[in-house]
Order: structure tokens, then sequence, then C-alpha cells
């Protein structure tokens, strides 16, 4: 392998200052960086490791009701902490939906939402990459794109966001609190990820040297507690990355829907929020045919990268299912394949 | 009928109690410890170790590589490439028998294939060795890459292991004419990788008495004769050490590419080297399962009787080798067709060449023959299992031979039982469970061939009454190390902690190939003949000494059991091997054995195993997503020696078959022919989630020609009968009929 420094900054100061020098990355588990190290894609000089800063690994509760996760927080740490999955019961199964359980006990918060794209040619040097190689072009447009984007992709770059965690995020208006040269600044995390345009080898708008140090989750987002559902389509029924997936959250007031959140996941380069669909919705009944037309108009703008058209309309239905099963109310406990569609099979196994 | 040749001495018997008895695995404690050495976890004094650089393109050549900056990094000793390079005694593109295969050895700058071995640093350390690799940048002119199934086609002069391309029994076409309905239909499978948990590895030391070697291997005899014969040195100056495979599934049968380069680049630097594929290397130069697009036509008379069986398979082998998957050869045994016709055609692309992996041919010509027959019952309006019953072939279709044993019509009724599947209704998309899921019932019929390779083993009885039984034999993981042993402890008349069993190296007695679903029949087989003889000469010791009180047997014979020999006329005289060694003054007496497939019951028997596999799936109707609820197998293989570790050969073969009918596939770029998924993140195959409910049942089966043990073999046939039965219950819980394989969800959705 290349050779590389390895820093272990005291404290957050410290590390934003590591970081100063071009060729410097911070590391926190490592599950996504180590990799495209191993392969070649990422080739750092520096790695400053972030995983034993102080401070940010604590789960709190605010005053005010919302909660406060430190960057460094294990997902499955997150995900099993009662008090958060009583309030996010979306954001939980999101977590335990992604990867597997060796993943989960690993990777962090921070870099859940700084992680990498999936495309097979991102990953692989010899293919032309502009998120890799910037003005190099693009091999997955006319390539093996059934996985790719049917929003918000140019012709420069098809990829997607793999995340599933920072599709409840999304939906929920999270917001992301940086360090960074300039001291602390918050960031919608709905506006943390970009899309690609002309420049995909920006994934996001962090600048050089910001650190991810917490992610906060507003009170009002706990308000959808009881009607809300993260829903993930795969091809096997666990550790794959999702086809489509989405997050749907309902406020219900006198029949009607007074506040709902939609987002979809692996359809773009960024976790994506429907906010005209949402739009739709308010005041509406929670109805199937109400969120049928949401769905249409969530995906109006959705067009094939290539051969994913499929994608489309299995967003449109996800988001569907997804809705239906917020109206009909959060599950009293996580199933035991959390976010597949079979997690309402009865005698399904917690294999997952 | 003809007698079969009895294997073991009729005056001499032995009884023993090991075989039959479930035990766990002997290795198990190792392996869950990490204490059982596979290859890699060799490091000997002054070891390098050895990184490939890899072909980006799938045809063209090697323009220029940058050796001088790759030697410029720190800990780099050497960097192998065609211009430097240890000589061979033989052009790795010579080929002298069809079970020998051309290698990648650097022999010049073509590249033929992605991944292609091009270059080989050897470095201090893994790190170094891996950034030299990197540092090499090739340059290539690059050729377009032939990929896909729609080249030039011809007409293979063999397929698998030299059977004829094509094969006829009857008129097809006035089968198909006389017909009152032909079904139709093509099917497409995909290029498949084996992917064993272990990755190839080799740990290579020339020393004064010549090559030590570390490698999991599912032949070390044929792998030394390769080696040897690449290096011009004897066969049995090669040590090979090969006591444990994390999975080999075919691709570790033939010594591959890589493993020969860890050989030169040890010789080159004149230290021991590791060299150990990295998992994307695994998808280029290490064999795989070849594409197939099969056409099936079935004629059948009103009464739902097959009048023709027409089965065309299209597969691709590479540009500069021959491997031709058998796949339309599945449906020479299994249906009474009165017309049976199967050929095969093929094309060649840049890929490496394709090899054996589990079941080659029965796996991919199974999911075809199993769809279109159900296609075919559903044309007739019968149930499935009914048509296969309707359509059951007494004797082997084609051959005409009776079967040395065939207990098929249990396999079919003990599994139908199990799974409940007289409920079935005959229309698709009928059921739904009570959560709204489509619910599909499958079946599909499973057949492998019960082969005998040939096999020697070295049995000894020593002073102190314990045996030991020799034999270079290979434990995949299957359980060799337990099963081999219960065998051995029969034969030898003993316990099994009073054996001694020694296998896994290349210098004891050549077990032959780890393949075929052989082994245990094959390397059983000569250990069981090699207790035969030693038990005769320690037989004849006593029967012949005056002071023993089996003196004057020998006409009668004996019998050995427990340690001891007691006369066949009066079984309370008897003597412990102990006592008849320590008498005649000896430390220990030994005999070989030897095993082969006997011609005469080949000639007139058909030896096969079967099953049948019922599958359960259930379909979100919506969103696509399958999943295999019920899975249940019932399977006769002859003899039993463990009944645990074989039920836990047909979950990994049924496994298989959910993978092949679901989700495994190499994913390949259409322009470069590149793999872009040659990771087990991306390479999908199932994980526990997709197995919640897997059943197999052992059905009794009594086979008294196959060997004079009565084993078939169990490591393959698990995947045939599955991957269909899979594919025929995701058409009755849809209607929907995919035939192109694996099944995906966008398959299922209606806009496809």
């Amino acid at each position: 392998m290349k050779i590389f420094d390895y820093i272990r900054p005291a404290s957050v100061t410290e590390a934003v200052a590591a970081t100063a020098q071009t060729g410097a990355v911070y590391l926190a588990a490592g599950t996504n960086l180590l990799d495209l190290m191993k392969v070649g894609v990422a080739r750092p000089d520096r790695l400053v490791d972030v995983t034993h800063l102080p401070g940010l690994d604590r789960i709190e509760r605010l005053p005010d009701g919302g909660f406060r996760i430190g960057a460094m927080v294990r997902n499955a740490t997150l995900a099993y902490d009662t008090g958060f999955a009583e309030a996010f019961p979306m954001v939980s199964e999101a977590l335990l939906s992604g990867a597997s359980a060796q993943l989960r006990n690993a990777a962090t918060v921070g870099g859940n939402l700084l992680q990498r794209t999936r495309c097979a040619y991102f990953y692989d040097v010899e293919s032309a990459c502009n998120k890799r190689v910037p003005g190099s072009g693009c091999d997955a447009l006319q390539g093996e794109n059934s996985g790719h984007a049917v929003l918000g992709w140019s012709p420069s770059c098809i990829a997607t966001h793999p995340s599933d965690f920072c599709v409840p995020l999304a939906a929920l208006d999270a917001i992301v609190e940086v360090e960074g040269r300039d001291g602390r600044r918050d960031i919608l995390l709905d506006a943390l990820h970009r899309l690609p345009g002309e420049h995909p080898e920006r994934d996001t708008v962090l600048e050089p040297s910001d650190l991810i140090v917490a992610v906060r989750l507003p009170a009002a987002a706990a308000a959808f507690a009881s009607h809300s559902r993260y829903l993930k389509l795969r091809e096997r029924t666990s550790y794959a990355f999702a086809v489509v997936s989405a997050a749907a959250a309902l406020h219900l007031g006198a029949g009607r829907i007074a506040q709902v959140r939609l987002a979809l996941g692996s359809v773009a380069a960024k976790p994506w929020r429907c906010r005209e669909a949402e739009a739709l919705l308010v005041g509406a009944e929670p109805t199937p045919e109400a969120f049928k037309r949401a769905a249409e108009i969530a995906l109006a703008e959705a067009k094939p990268s290539g051969h994913n058209a499929h994608k489309i309309e299995l967003a449109r239905r996800i988001l569907v299912r997804a809705l239906n099963e917020a109206a009909a109310g959060t599950p009293a406990q996580i199933a035991a394949l959390p976010a597949s569609p079979f997690s309402t099979m009865p005698g399904a196994l917690a294999h997952a | 009928m003809p007698e079969i040749t009895l294997s073991q001495s009729a005056r001499h018997q032995r009884h023993g109690s090991n075989i039959g008895q479930p035990l766990t695995r002997r290795d198990g404690v190792l392996k869950v410890t990490g204490a059982a050495p596979y290859a890699a976890d060799h490091h000997p004094t002054g070891m390098l170790y050895a990184v490939m650089a890899v072909a980006g393109i799938a045809r063209g050549r090697v323009a220029s590589l940058d050796v001088a900056a790759a030697k410029a990094h720190p800990g780099v000793v050497d960097v192998m490439t065609p211009a430097h390079k240890p000589k061979l005694a033989m052009d790795p593109d010579e080929k002298s028998n069809p079970f020998m295969f051309r290698l990648d050895l650097l022999q010049n700058d073509k590249v033929r294939y992605p991944r292609q071995p091009i270059a080989v640093v050897i470095a201090e350390t893994l790190e170094a060795a891996t950034e030299g690799a990197t540092l090499l940048a090739p340059v290539y002119e690059t050729q377009t890459a032939r990929i896909g199934l729609d080249g030039e086609r011809f007409v293979p002069p063999g397929v698998g292991v030299g059977n004829p391309p094509a094969v006829s029994h009857g008129d097809v076409e006035q089968g198909l004419k006389d017909a009152a309905k032909v079904t139709e239909a093509v099917y497409e499978t995909p290029s498949q990788y084996h992917n064993a948990m272990e990755p190839h590895a080799i740990v290579a030391e020339w020393t004064e008495a010549g090559l030590v070697i570390d490698t999991p291997s599912q032949g070390m005899a044929m792998a030394q004769a390769r080696i040897a014969g690449l290096f011009g040195i004897a066969p049995e100056t090669i040590h090979i050490r090969s006591p444990f495979l994390g999975g080999g599934f075919g691709s570790k049968g033939l010594v591959a590419g890589p493993q020969v380069l860890g050989i030169m680049a040890a010789k080159l630097v004149g230290r021991p080297v590791k060299l150990v594929l990295r998992r994307e290397q695994m998808y280029g130069p290490v064999g795989h399962r070849a594409p197939t697009r099969q056409t099936l036509r079935l004629g059948t008379d009103a009464g739902g009787r097959l009048t023709a069986l027409d089965h065309h398979a299209l597969t691709a082998s590479s540009s500069f080798d021959d491997f031709f998957e058998p796949a339309a050869d599945a449906s020479h045994t299994l249906y009474a067709a009165k017309a049976i016709a199967t050929a095969h055609e093929a094309v060649r692309t840049d890929t490496g060449t394709p090899l054996f992996m589990r079941a080659p041919g029965e796996a991919t010509g199974s999911i075809a023959l199993e769809s279109a027959i159900d296609e075919a019952a559903f044309a007739c309006g019968m149930d499935p299992l009914a048509f296969r019953l309707k359509n059951y072939a007494e004797v082997e279709p084609i051959s005409g031979k009776p079967f040395s044993s065939k207990a098929l019509r249990e396999c079919y009724a003990q599994g139908a039982e199990r799974f409940g599947w007289s409920t079935r209704p005959l229309a698709p998309r009928s059921k739904r469970d009570e959560a709204g899921f489509l619910v599909g019932w499958g079946v599909g019929t499973a057949t492998f061939p019960a082969l005998m390779f040939q096999a020697q083993a070295r049995a000894i009885i020593r002073a102190d009454g314990s045996g030991r039984m020799e034999i270079g034999a290979h434990d995949m993981g299957q359980g060799a190390w337990t099963a081999l042993a219960q065998i051995a402890a029969d034969g030898l008349g003993l316990d099994l902690d009073k054996v001694d069993f020694a296998s896994g190296t290349s210098d004891l007695p050549d077990a032959g190939i780890a393949g075929g679903s052989a082994h245990t029949a094959t390397a059983g087989m000569a250990i069981h003949n090699a207790g035969a003889a030693v038990i005769a000469k320690l037989a004849d010791l006593a029967t012949g000494d005056e002071r023993s009180p089996l003196f004057g047997a020998g006409n009668q014979g004996v019998i050995a059991r427990e340690g001891r020999l007691h006369r066949r006329d009066d079984a309370s005289r008897s003597e412990a091997y102990a006592d008849i060694l320590a008498r005649a003054g000896l430390q220990q007496i030994e005999a070989g054995g030897k095993a082969a497939a006997d011609p005469a019951a080949q000639e007139s028997y058909a030896m096969h195993a079967h099953g049948a596999v019922f599958a359960e799936v259930k379909v979100d109707p919506d969103l696509g997503q399958i999943r295999v609820s019920r899975l249940i197998g019932a399977f006769a293989a002859g003899r039993i020696i463990n009944p645990h570790l074989v039920r836990s050969q047909y979950y990994g073969g049924m496994i298989w078959g959910i993978s092949f009918a679901l989700h495994e596939k190499a994913i390949i770029d259409r322009r470069s022919g590149r793999i872009m998924n040659g990771d087990l993140a991306e390479y999908h195959v199932p994980v526990n989630a997709d197995v919640p409910h897997v059943e197999a049942i052992l059905v009794d089966e009594h086979d008294p020609h196959v060997n004079a043990l009565g084993i078939k073999g169990v490591g393959e046939i698990g995947i045939t009968g599955s991957a269909g039965a899979i594919a025929n219950a995701v058409w009755h819980a849809t209607g929907i009929r995919c035939r192109r394989f694996p099944i995906g969800l966008e398959q299922l959705i209606g806009t496809a």
C-alpha cells in the first residue's frame, strides 16, 4: 500500500489543524475509506483518526426534546438507544437495515453521512469516472447501470448515495454540526450532499478540514414517532444496498394529514427529500389514492439514466407502501427484518 | 445381470459401527479456534510476499510496465515479468490431455482476459508488494473485447470431460410433430464465479530436496504432475500440504496459474514466497461457470407423456482454451421421452477459461430443464409432480440401461408429504399468505451421476493393536477427515479412536481428485480395500500359527471386530490384533488397497443419485422482492457414511440453488468485458436471512452395484433440482415465467 502518515489528534481543534495540508483526510471507523484505499480509489497522504476525540461519542437529549448525536457514535449504539428509538423509530430501523451487524458495530454516524457512492465504475480504477478523476468521463452512463440514479443526475455522473441512515434524517430536517477552519456552523442535512452537475467529485458542500462533530434531530421531528416507517427494497433479504428505499412520516389530526415528511434513498446523489409530494398531502386524508398521487408528484421529474427505468416505478411503489405503513402506525417493536417488505411476514427470523 | 467382483475377501469379514454414525466434524474444534492451518497461515523463515498485477483490459497486449518505479519502492525485492522470470520446462500453452488447461504464466505480453496476471511483485511485506504492483502502471494496446453469446458459433469437439457435443435417441422432429402440445422456451444463465471463502493461496519454498508447497488442492497428485511438467522436475520431489481447504467447488481441482506464479516467484528470488489472491483476482484466472442460452422443445401427447425432448445449449469458452459447460446433458437421464436430442454450440469470448464449478453442466442444465418440464406440465393442465411421475424413467432413457438403484419415487413421495404438496392449486397467482404476499410452490428433480475415479490407500496395524490409515485425500470442508476416518475404522475392524487417520499431504497414497461428487466413494473404497488387505495378512499370521486360537480357521475365515479376529464358525474363539503381532514379533503389518470404477458394472448399469426438491417462495406483489420461505429436499444417494455431514452437503447445495435462481451473476461491462462486481458485497450469494427454512431428507437406498460400500456422491446434487424448484415456485406465485436467471425483482413488477 501507499505509505501515509497516521495522526491521532487529542481535540477537535487539533484535528482540524492536522488536516490543513493537502492529501489529509479524516478517518473514522474506516468501513468505507479503508476499502477505497485498498482498491486504490483513495490514496491519502495523511489519515487523521477522529475516533478517539473526546466528547463525540455521546447521545444527548436536548432540553427542547430534540437529540444531539456525537459524530463518533456507532450505528449500532444509536439504533439500540431506547430513548432515541422511541423518538425516531424510522431512523433506528434505517440504521438496522444497513450493512451487517459487524459493520454497524464499527461504523459511525459522521462516517455514514460521508460514505462514497457504490457505483462500480467509481470503485474500478480502470474505468473513467468524473467523481474519482474529474474530467475523465463517466463509464457508468453507457454501462451496467441498472442501479443508478433516476433523479438529479447529470451526464457527468449518475451515481447514487447509498446511505440508509441519511434518508430518514433528510426527511426529519436533521442538522449537521460542522467544525471547520472558521469555527462551527450548522448545515441542514438535506443541503449537505450535492447533486453532481459539472462537479461530481464534490459529494458534499463541506470545505477542506471541515469535520462533522454531531447530528441534531429537532424536537419537532419527534412528533412523527407514532406514524413513521423506513422501507428498503433489496436484491437479497439482508446485507445489500437498497435498490430504492423510502422514509415516510405522518402527523395525523382529525383524520387528516397535518404534517408529512417524505424522502427517497438510492435514487440520486443525495437522499431525496420529496417536498412537493409533502405539500400535496398536507390537509389530505391518509388514503392509498392520496399516497399514489403523492408518489406520482415525487417522481414526476425522474428519468432513467440508463437501464434503470424500473427504479422509477419501484420508487413510486415503495413510497406508497411506506406511506401506507406509516398511516397504519409505527410497529411497537422494530421488525426482525428491519425495513424489509418481509418485516411483516409472520415467523420471520431475526437473521438480518 | 453380471456379478460385480466383490472387493472384500469373502473369507474375512469386518464388522464395525462407525459407518452411518452422525459424527460431528473431527476437525471442528481446530477450525473454530483458528488452529487449523490453511495454506496462507504458513510463514517459513525468510519468506517474501508476492502480489500479482493483473490486466485491466480484456484483450490486447501490455505495451509497457514501469518496473523501475516498482523496484524503487522500499521493500520491493524483484518484479517478475515476461522479460524476467525463471525458465520453464514446458510451454504453459501446451496441452497434452483434456485435464490440462492452458495457464497464464507471463509467457508473453498478450492479454486474453480481464484480471489475467501480467506481472508479479515480490517484496519484504505484503504492503510493499501491493504498492509495487500499483506502481507498475501498465500501458495497454487494447483490442475490442468479445463478450456475450452472440459471437460466431461452432460445435465444440466435446463438452464437459470428453462427452460428445450432440446425442440423439429416436426421432425428435417426428416426436414433436406427433405431440398434442409443444412447449418451447429459451432460458439464460449468467457467468458465475466460485468464490470459495478461502482464496487461492500458495506458500512455496524450494529446498535441496525439491519443492515444498502449502496450497489448497482438490487433487494433489494431479497438481504434482502438472507442476513437475512445468518445472522439469520429478513429481515425487514436490511435497504438497493441503490439510484444509476453505472451499473448492471445482476451482481448486487443478492447479491454477497464480499458484504456479507463486512457485516461479520463489524460484526467481531463491527464498520462500507467499502469494494470496485478492478477492477480485478470483474473477479471472481460476475458472468460472460459463454462461448459457438454452433452448428446450418438449412435445407431449394428450395424456401428458413426453413424445420428444430437445435440449440445445449455447455456451462460451475462452479465446484460447476449451471447456464447454455440458448443460444439455442434463436431459439425458431424468425423463422417459420417446425421443431425446441434446446438442451444444459455443462461442469464444475474452474471459478466463471456464472450468468445473459445483455440478458443472448439471446445475446449469437442470434449471432450464426443470423450468421447461414445469411449463410443459402446465400446458398439459397437470400438476408438475404428477407430470414428472407420468414421465418417470424406469430405465435410463437414452442408453436403455437399468439403474443400479433409483429411489426417486420415494424421494418425490417423502418430499411431497413433508412439504404438504397435495394441497397445491394448479393455477398460478392463486395463493396469498395472511400478510398479502403472493405464495408459490414449485418442484424440481435432482440428479447427479455416481462417479468413481482411481485411488490408493495404505493400511497399518500396529503392535499395540491400534491402526493407521494413510491416504492423500482432500477435505474441502465437506468432512472428509471424519467420513473417511469412519470408513477406515470399519475397514480395520477398530473403533475410531484406535485409528490414526493420515490425510491431506502428497506423500501419502494418491486419493485421486475430490471432485465429481466421487471422493467418498473413491477414497472410501481404497481405504476399505486396504483394510481388507491388512486384515487378510493379519488373519494369515493367526490362522497359520498353531499357538493361535484361530489356528486352522484359514478356510472358514475370520471376522475382524473391535480389534480382535474371531473365527467365523466359532465367534467364541478370538485373538486380539496386538497378541497376533506380538507373537509374530512384528512391530506392525501393512498393506495397500486400490479403488476404481468397475467397468463391468458401468457397462451394465446406469448409476445416478436422485432427489426431489420442493420450494415455497413469497413474493411482494407490488415490489417484487422474493424470499424462499421453505426449501425441502429428499435425496437418495446410496449408502450414507455420515448423515450429519451429508445433510450439510445437501443444505449447501440447496442454498446454492437459491443463489443460482435468485442471486448469483457476474456483471460484465458490455464494452470492456470487465467484471464490475468482483467482490462479495456486490456479487450476491444468499445470506442467512435468505434461508429461513431448509430441510434435507435422507431417503434410504441400497445400491449393490456402484461399489462394495454402496456409496454414491452427495456433493453436487443439491444444486440441481433446487434452482428449478425455486424458479417454478416464483412462476406459481406470480404467474410470471422468468427465463433469465437470476430472477430479479425488476422481472416481477410488470415494467420489464
